[in-house]
């Protein structure tokens, strides 16, 4: 089996779950006895091919054009799709990024190609491979098959694998190889103008030692105030799935998740969260875990260290005094 | 402007799930419109209230989704096209984005709105895949649209706080992020004029849409615990007792 992981760069920078998505195609082709090669695009990328060829890979495709210097969707499924006919990949592997979202089930689609996106592991059963991901909010997962002839595509989501397991190469470097493909600047429809941060405030939730999250649990923003004393009692720093964000009920600089802010406190404890992917990536690397939720089959709990079944209201307070007894 | 808006129904957030081979039992459960999609009906609603023109509510599924598109019709949206299909959930993504293109195609609209994702399947790729089939520009992950000489700017949300700003011409596919907008409810006086408006049912055999699935669900399960939970029991009192206990003897992090 041969596969192709496209990696994923911004500002100089890799998006780190390239390696994640790296690592996932060296054990699949462990297991399937397949080849790993990888993929860079942009303008000035010498240095990002160096870091892969490095890696243990067949060789490093490198498509160097001024047309894909900033992402366009255009521009990245044309030249992609030049890239996967000629490499004539089996499996095709992205990182599950916001930039992936944007084109990679395009890029699929006209190669008449469906993707399985999203997915959290893989297993090969005799012979087969098999994509699972989560579904219903991560309440319950599937298993998933392609169907039909190659090339297959398929991205992994962020924290499902590991980058530090990525392995180096055997004798020195994989050749990198330049691939030319043919773009013009009128097959770019869309127009790729500044890149921001909205103001920052001064909370930086990455630094706080404790915290206490709430989501949809907490029903009304009157109700915030309960949760708030929850985390003076403990010297903890309040934060919020997205939806409360969404809200506006607490600024969106609290919000813990993929579209916010990814942290790894001593403590996270969490109130009235579900657990969808989309919070849980922001917050599983936490050492201590604690959820409340008064649905025990709430996703959160397969995280949690420690777990209490019940109404949050009902707890709030009693924690806040335990809490304050305690110091 | 001329609007689609793609509305999906999925199992309501609190509704219990037994899971049946690939899919879910449906006979006990409630649905309601996907979430994401809300703030795409809203987003529609509002570029009409700014330059005029009309918003048409797009579903797919059996009978049971009229229900939500009579809410998106209450709300504002002026009329509805039904793709009805009882096995739409065994659909593939680029199915369900084939059938919805299909639907849209001779209506010629300006701008076509997804949500981000449907909180069911959760896929993410109906608004993409519609702009392929469709020879569309695209993007996702909008948290602004600002229309102006035929063209639009958009702010696109990227990961980790970063925002772009990006130009788009029209006619174009759009996937809004959950967030950019305060979403109305629907008023007595909207439920009332809904009754009048028009749902017109199509069916993917009377658009002419065959599509070989490129992928399968096998089956759906309830994940295994990859970490060992602790749970707590008791009063609430007692539980607040014991997790101060843990939190400050066993884990050590207070």
């Amino acid at each position: 089996m041969k596969i192709l992981v496209i990696t994923e760069h911004r500002q100089g920078k890799w998006n780190n779950a390239s390696f994640e998505t790296l690592a996932a195609a060296q054990q699949i082709a462990s297991v399937a006895s397949g080849t790993v090669s990888a993929v860079v695009l942009g303008k000035s990328i010498a240095t990002f091919a160096d870091e892969l060829a490095a890696k243990a890979v067949t060789e490093v495709l490198a498509v160097e054009d001024e047309l894909l210097a900033d992402y366009t969707p255009d521009g990245y499924c044309i030249a992609l799709k030049q890239v996967v006919e000629s490499a004539k990949p089996d499996l095709v592997l992205f990182p599950h990024t916001y930039q992936v979202r944007d084109f990679a089930p395009k890029l699929a689609a006209m190669l008449g190609k469906g993707m399985i996106g999203d997915c959290v592991g893989y297993r090969s059963e005799s012979g087969k491979l098999v994509f699972v991901r989560q579904m219903f909010q991560g309440k319950t997962v599937a298993d998933v098959s392609f169907l039909g002839a190659g090339p297959w595509f398929a991205s992994f989501q962020a924290g499902a694998f590991r980058a530090d397991l990525v392995q180096a190469h055997a004798s020195g470097k994989a050749p990198v190889n330049s691939i030319g493909v043919q773009l013009t600047a009128a097959q770019i429809r869309t127009k790729p103008l500044d890149l921001f941060k909205e103001a920052k405030s001064a909370v930086d939730l990455t630094q706080a030692p404790l915290i206490v999250a709430i989501g949809r649990g907490i029903k009304a923003p009157e109700n915030i105030p309960q949760a708030e004393a929850v985390a003076k009692a403990m010297g903890a720093e309040i934060a919020a799935s997205r939806p409360i964000c969404d809200e506006g009920w607490l600024p969106m600089e609290r919000q813990i998740g993929s579209s916010g802010q990814t942290v790894a406190p001593k403590l996270y404890l969490a109130l009235g969260i579900s657990g969808a992917i989309q919070h849980v990536v922001g917050m599983k690397g936490a050492r201590t875990i604690v959820a409340i939720n008064k649905d025990q089959n709430a996703p959160i709990f397969e995280i949690a260290d420690y777990g209490v079944v019940g109404d949050i209201f009902e707890i709030m307070p009693a924690l806040t005094e335990e809490l304050q007894k305690a110091k | 402007m001329k609007i689609i808006v793609c509305i999906k129904q999925v199992p309501a957030k609190d509704a219990p799930l037994a899971i049946s081979g690939n899919w879910i039992k449906e006979s006990d459960i409630g649905f309601e419109m996907n979430e994401p999609d809300r703030f795409a009906l809203e987003e529609a609603l509002r570029l009409k209230e700014k330059h005029g023109g009309e918003v048409i509510a797009l579903s797919m599924g059996p009978e049971r989704v009229k229900q939500t598109m009579k809410e998106a019709l209450a709300k504002g949206a002026d009329r509805g096209i039904h793709i009805a299909d009882d096995n739409f959930f065994q659909l593939d993504p680029l199915g369900a984005a084939k059938a919805l293109s299909a639907a849209v195609k001779s209506e010629n609209p300006d701008l076509i709105l997804t949500g981000l994702q449907s909180d069911d399947q959760g896929f993410g790729q109906t608004g993409v895949l519609m702009a392929a089939e469709l020879d569309r520009p695209h993007a996702t992950i909008i948290m602004a649209i600002e229309v102006a000489d035929g063209k639009m700017k958009l702010k696109r949300e990227l990961e980790a706080g970063w925002f772009q700003w990006i130009e788009c011409p029209l006619p174009a596919v759009l996937s809004i992020q959950s967030g950019i907008n305060k979403v109305r409810y629907a008023t007595l006086k909207g439920i009332m004029a809904a009754k009048k408006k028009e749902i017109a049912v199509v069916t993917r055999e009377s658009l002419g849409v065959t599509s070989e699935p490129t992928q399968r669900v096998e089956k759906i399960y309830v994940p295994t615990k990859t970490k060992k939970t602790e749970f707590l029991t008791g009063t609430p009192k007692e539980m607040a007792a014991k997790l101060v206990e843990k939190l400050k003897f066993e884990a050590r992090v207070i």
